[in-house]
C-alpha cells in the first residue's frame, strides 16, 4: 500500500497551530498511561489550538475539552495529520 | 430520642467538575479542615443532615482524573476507597462528572464502580452540555452504568434535592463491571482471596500501588510482592490495558446514551476566542502583568490599611488591659507576650484573605491555568514550573500567603523548591529595614538625570532577592531527587464566571487554617522572644529599674528621654542583650556588633522589628512617633569602643542589607512552612540554609568593602 507523505505518523509535538490530526498510537512510556487517562486514545481526533508564545507548552482540543501539555509530553503521541 | 444512623459519604471526581460547589451546597458552613494522615492534602469534611434517622459526614476527596495517582497526595483517594480500615472509608461515594465532557469523566467513574463501593453519579454542568448540543439520556445512562445517575447543576443547586433523596435511602452496590478482569489479569482472583475485603480489581490495583501506601501492613506488602514475582505481573502493562478496555466500554455507553450534534461547541469556541487575546504573545503577557500588578498592589498596599488597623486595635486594647489588670509578671506575660503574639498572627489575615480571594477568582474563571501555560517554559528553565508563578509574585508582598498558595503545585518537587525559595523574594517586611539602611548609607542624589540613587538601591535589593530565589531554585533542582516526574498535562478549563460563594468560603477557610495551624507556633515563638527581650539573668533588670528611681540620676533628663534610656538599658541587660554579646564574635566578621546582634534576634519575630529594636537600643524610643532623623543621627555617631571606628560604616550597612535579603528572619514563615509540609524537616533546612547563605554573603560583602 502506498501512503502519501502527509499520511505518515508523526509525533504530536511537530504539529503546528490549527493542524488537525488523528491519534494512531502512543509510546511505550509512563506518560502514555497518563495521556490515555486524559482521553488521548488511539482513534481520537485532535486539533492544535494554541502554542504558547515561547513555543512550549501546547494546547490541543480533544474530546470536548482543551488539554495543555508540554512538547516533551506530546512526543509520546503519534498522529496522522488530516 | 430516635436512633440516628451515621454514614460517611465521599465526594470525588475530576478536577474542574464542580466538586467544591457541590460540597459547599451540601455542607454549607458546617465544614472543617483537617488532615489526612501522612500526606499534605487537607481533608475537608462537613456534616449533612439527610433525615431524622440519617446523618452523613461528607468527605471531599482531592480531584483526580484516575484512580492511579499523579502525585503522592492523590494516593489518599485510593487509600480511602480501597482500605476499609481508613477512617474516611465511605459507605456511599458521590461521583461528580462533567456532563459536557462525559467520556473522560467516566474513566474515573467506572474505576470507582469497579471497586464495588455503593456509588451515585451526579452529572454536573448539564447547562453547559445542553448549550453545546450534547444531549444525555440520563435514564439510559443509569441503566448502562448500573448505578443511580442524576443530572444537576451545582452552581445553582438544581438537582441537589434528587441527590439528597437517593442518599437518604440506601444505595446498593454497583451491578456491573467495565473491564474483564479475568482477561486482564486472571491471577488477581488468587490475590484477592489472600487479602480480605478486596475484590479482584482492587487486588490488582493494590499490586500496582501498594508501595506508595503510607501505613500498609508489612505482611501484606510481602504477600503482594511474592504474588507479583510469581505471576510476573507488570504494572504498566496492566494499567495500559485497563485504560484501553475501559475506553472501549465507555465508548459503547456514550454512543448509546449521548446524542452529540455535529455542530460547533459554543463554549469551546468562545474560550478559543478569549484565548486568542489572553494567550497572545504580546497582549497575553501584558494582561498577565496587569492582572498580577493588580493582585500584588492589593496584598502589598491595600492590605496595609486593615493591617494597620489590626495593629493599632491590638496595641490600644493591650495598653488598656495592661493598665486595667494588676501589674506584675502575669500581666506582662498575658499582654506583652500572649496578646501581642496573637496580634502578630491576626495581622496576616488581610493579606491571606485578599490573595486567596484573587487566586480563587482567577482559578474559577479558568485564567490561572493560562498563567501556567504562559509561564511554564520560562519558569522551567529555572527549575520551577508554571504553577510557581503565583507564589513567587505573592512572595514580593509576603511569604506567608505565598507559601500557602503553593498548594496548587501538583509535583511535590516543584512545590518544595518553590516553598524553599519564596522567602528570598523581597517581602514588605524588609521594606522598613531597607528604607532605614538605604537612607542612612546612600545619598539622595539624582543619577542619569531622572533616577534617584536611593530608588536604584531599593530596586537593586528587590532584584537581588529575585535572583537569589532563581539561583537557589536552580541549585535545588539538581539536589532534590524524586522519582516523581514533573508533569504539565492539565486541562485548560473553559472560561466561566467566578462563583462568589466559593470565593468567600475559600477566603475564610484559608484565614482559619492559618490562625489555627500556624498561629500556635507563631504565638509560642513570640512569647519566647518577648521573654528574652524583657528578662535578664540574676537581678540585672531590677538593678536598671533601681537606677531609674534614683532622683539624682533621673533629674538630668526629661520624662521622654528617661523612658527611652530605661528601655535601652533594660534591653541591653536582658537575655537578648546577653545573647547579642555572646554571638558578637561570630558576627564581627560580618561587620556587626552586639547591638546589631540583639536586633537580629528580635527581628526573628518579623523583619521590620529590626528598626524598632535599633531605635530602642539607641534610646530614640520605639514607641509613638519615632524620629527617623534622630535615629540616623544616633547611628551615624555610634563608635565602636574597641576600634574607635564608626559602627555603621558603609561596609556594615551594605552587609546588613545583604543579610536581610537572604536570611530566614521570620518565625511566621517557619510556622507556615511547617504547616504546609507537615513536618519540621523542611522549615529547619530552610532556616539553616538561608541563614547560612546570608552569613557567607554578608561575610564576603563586608570583607570586600571594609
Amino acid at each position: 500500500m502506498r501512503l502519501p507523505m502527509n499520511k505518515v505518523a508523526v509525533p504530536l509535538s511537530l504539529l503546528r497551530k490549527g493542524d488537525k490530526a488523528i491519534i494512531v498510537s502512543l509510546d511505550d512510556s509512563a506518560i502514555s498511561i497518563k495521556l490515555m487517562e486524559m482521553g488521548c486514545m488511539p482513534g481520537e481526533f485532535l486539533e492544535v489550538d494554541y502554542i504558547a508564545p515561547l513555543g512550549d507548552p501546547i494546547s490541543i482540543r480533544i474530546g470536548n475539552y482543551l488539554l495543555g501539555l508540554r512538547k516533551d509530553e506530546a512526543v509520546a503521541i503519534k498522529v496522522i495529520k488530516q | 430520642m430516635s436512633e440516628q444512623k451515621k454514614i460517611i459519604i465521599a465526594l470525588a471526581g475530576n478536577p474542574n467538575c464542580g466538586k467544591t460547589s457541590l460540597f459547599n451546597v451540601l455542607t454549607g458552613m458546617r465544614q472543617k479542615v483537617g488532615n489526612f494522615p501522612g500526606v499534605t492534602v487537607d481533608k475537608k469534611t462537613g456534616v449533612l443532615f439527610l433525615n431524622d434517622k440519617k446523618v452523613a459526614l461528607v468527605v471531599d476527596l482531592p480531584g483526580t482524573y484516575s484512580i492511579y495517582p499523579r502525585r503522592i497526595d492523590e494516593m489518599v483517594t485510593f487509600d480511602v476507597l480501597a482500605n476499609p480500615d481508613n477512617d474516611s472509608h465511605p459507605d456511599v461515594i458521590v461521583l461528580l462528572a462533567d456532563a459536557s465532557n462525559l467520556k473522560r469523566n467516566l474513566l474515573f467513574c467506572t474505576q470507582v464502580i469497579d471497586m464495588g463501593i455503593p456509588t451515585v453519579i451526579a452529572l454536573n454542568m448539564m447547562d453547559v452540555a445542553e448549550r453545546n448540543n450534547i444531549r444525555i439520556d440520563v435514564s439510559k445512562l443509569e441503566e448502562e452504568l448500573g448505578v443511580p445517575v442524576i443530572s444537576m447543576n451545582a452552581r445553582d443547586g438544581k438537582g441537589v434535592d434528587k441527590l439528597l433523596k437517593i442518599l437518604s435511602a440506601d444505595v446498593s452496590k454497583p451491578k456491573r463491571s467495565f473491564i474483564d478482569i479475568q482477561k486482564l489479569c486472571g491471577e488477581a482472583t488468587e490475590l484477592s482471596n489472600k487479602i480480605p475485603y478486596s475484590n479482584e480489581y482492587e487486588a490488582a490495583l493494590l499490586a500496582v500501588l501498594h508501595k506508595e501506601l503510607t501505613d500498609f501492613p508489612e505482611e501484606k506488602h510481602k504477600l503482594i510482592d511474592e504474588w507479583v514475582a510469581e505471576k510476573k505481573f507488570i504494572a504498566a502493562r496492566f494499567q495500559a490495558e485497563e485504560v484501553l478496555q475501559r475506553y472501549n466500554s465507555i465508548n459503547r455507553v456514550v454512543q448509546y446514551c449521548v446524542n452529540e450534534e455535529q455542530k460547533e461547541n459554543k463554549s469551546l469556541e468562545n474560550t478559543s476566542r478569549i484565548d486568542k487575546i489572553l494567550l497572545h504573545p504580546v497582549w497575553g503577557y501584558l494582561i498577565f502583568l496587569g492582572v498580577f500588578f493588580f493582585v500584588f498592589q492589593a496584598i502589598f498596599a491595600w492590605a496595609q490599611y486593615p493591617m494597620d488597623l489590626i495593629s493599632s486595635v491590638f496595641s490600644s486594647a493591650g495598653n488598656y488591659l495592661h493598665d486595667l489588670l494588676p501589674a506584675g509578671m502575669i500581666n506582662d506575660l498575658l499582654i506583652q507576650g500572649l496578646w501581642a503574639g496573637i496580634g502578630g498572627v491576626v495581622v496576616f489575615i488581610p493579606q491571606i484573605m485578599l490573595l486567596f480571594g484573587f487566586i480563587t477568582i482567577l482559578e474559577d474563571t479558568g485564567y490561572m491555568a493560562r498563567v501556567s501555560f504562559l509561564m511554564d517554559k520560562l519558569m522551567r528553565s529555572t527549575g520551577l514550573s508554571g504553577k510557581s508563578t503565583v507564589p513567587l509574585i505573592s512572595g514580593m508582598a509576603c511569604a506567608i500567603p505565598a507559601i500557602m498558595s503553593t498548594r496548587n503545585i501538583e509535583s511535590w518537587k516543584d512545590r518544595i523548591i518553590t516553598i524553599m525559595v519564596v522567602p528570598f523574594m523581597s517581602c514588605s517586611a524588609r521594606l522598613p529595614v531597607y528604607t532605614l539602611l538605604v537612607s542612612f548609607a546612600v545619598p539622595s542624589q539624582t543619577v542619569f538625570g531622572i533616577f534617584n540613587m536611593r530608588g536604584m538601591w531599593m530596586l537593586g535589593l528587590y532584584l537581588f532577592g529575585f535572583l537569589s530565589a532563581i539561583v537557589a531554585a536552580f541549585i535545588m533542582k539538581l539536589i532534590i531527587k524524586t522519582k516523581e516526574k514533573s508533569l504539565f498535562l492539565m486541562e485548560l478549563p473553559i472560561y466561566r464566571l467566578p462563583r462568589w460563594g466559593n470565593v468567600g468560603v475559600t477566603m475564610l477557610e484559608k484565614a482559619k487554617v492559618f490562625v489555627t495551624d500556624a498561629g500556635k507556633i507563631i504565638v509560642a515563638i513570640s512569647i519566647v522572644l518577648w521573654f528574652l527581650a524583657s528578662y535578664g539573668p540574676g537581678n540585672e533588670i531590677q538593678e536598671v529599674e533601681k537606677k531609674f528611681t534614683d532622683t539624682a540620676f533621673t533629674s538630668q533628663f526629661d520624662a521622654i528621654e528617661l523612658d527611652a534610656l530605661q528601655q535601652s538599658e533594660k534591653l541591653t541587660h536582658s537575655y537578648a542583650g546577653h545573647i547579642g554579646h555572646f554571638i558578637e564574635p561570630a558576627i564581627m566578621p560580618l561587620g556587626f556588633d552586639w547591638k546589631i546582634g540583639i536586633s537580629l534576634i528580635t527581628a526573628f519575630a518579623a523583619r521590620e522589628v529590626f528598626v524598632g529594636t535599633i531605635a530602642t537600643i539607641y534610646s530614640v524610643g520605639s514607641t509613638g512617633d519615632m524620629d527617623m532623623n534622630k535615629l540616623r543621627a544616633r547611628m551615624h555617631n555610634e563608635i565602636n569602643p574597641q576600634t574607635g571606628e564608626q559602627v555603621f560604616s558603609f561596609a556594615t550597612v551594605v552587609s546588613l542589607m545583604i543579610f536581610f535579603a537572604l536570611a530566614m528572619q521570620c518565625m511566621s514563615t517557619i510556622a507556615v512552612v511547617r504547616r504546609e509540609t507537615k513536618s519540621w524537616k523542611w522549615p529547619m533546612i530552610q532556616l539553616f540554609y538561608m541563614t547560612g547563605v546570608a552569613y557567607l554573603a554578608s561575610f564576603i560583602t563586608y570583607q570586600l568593602l571594609k
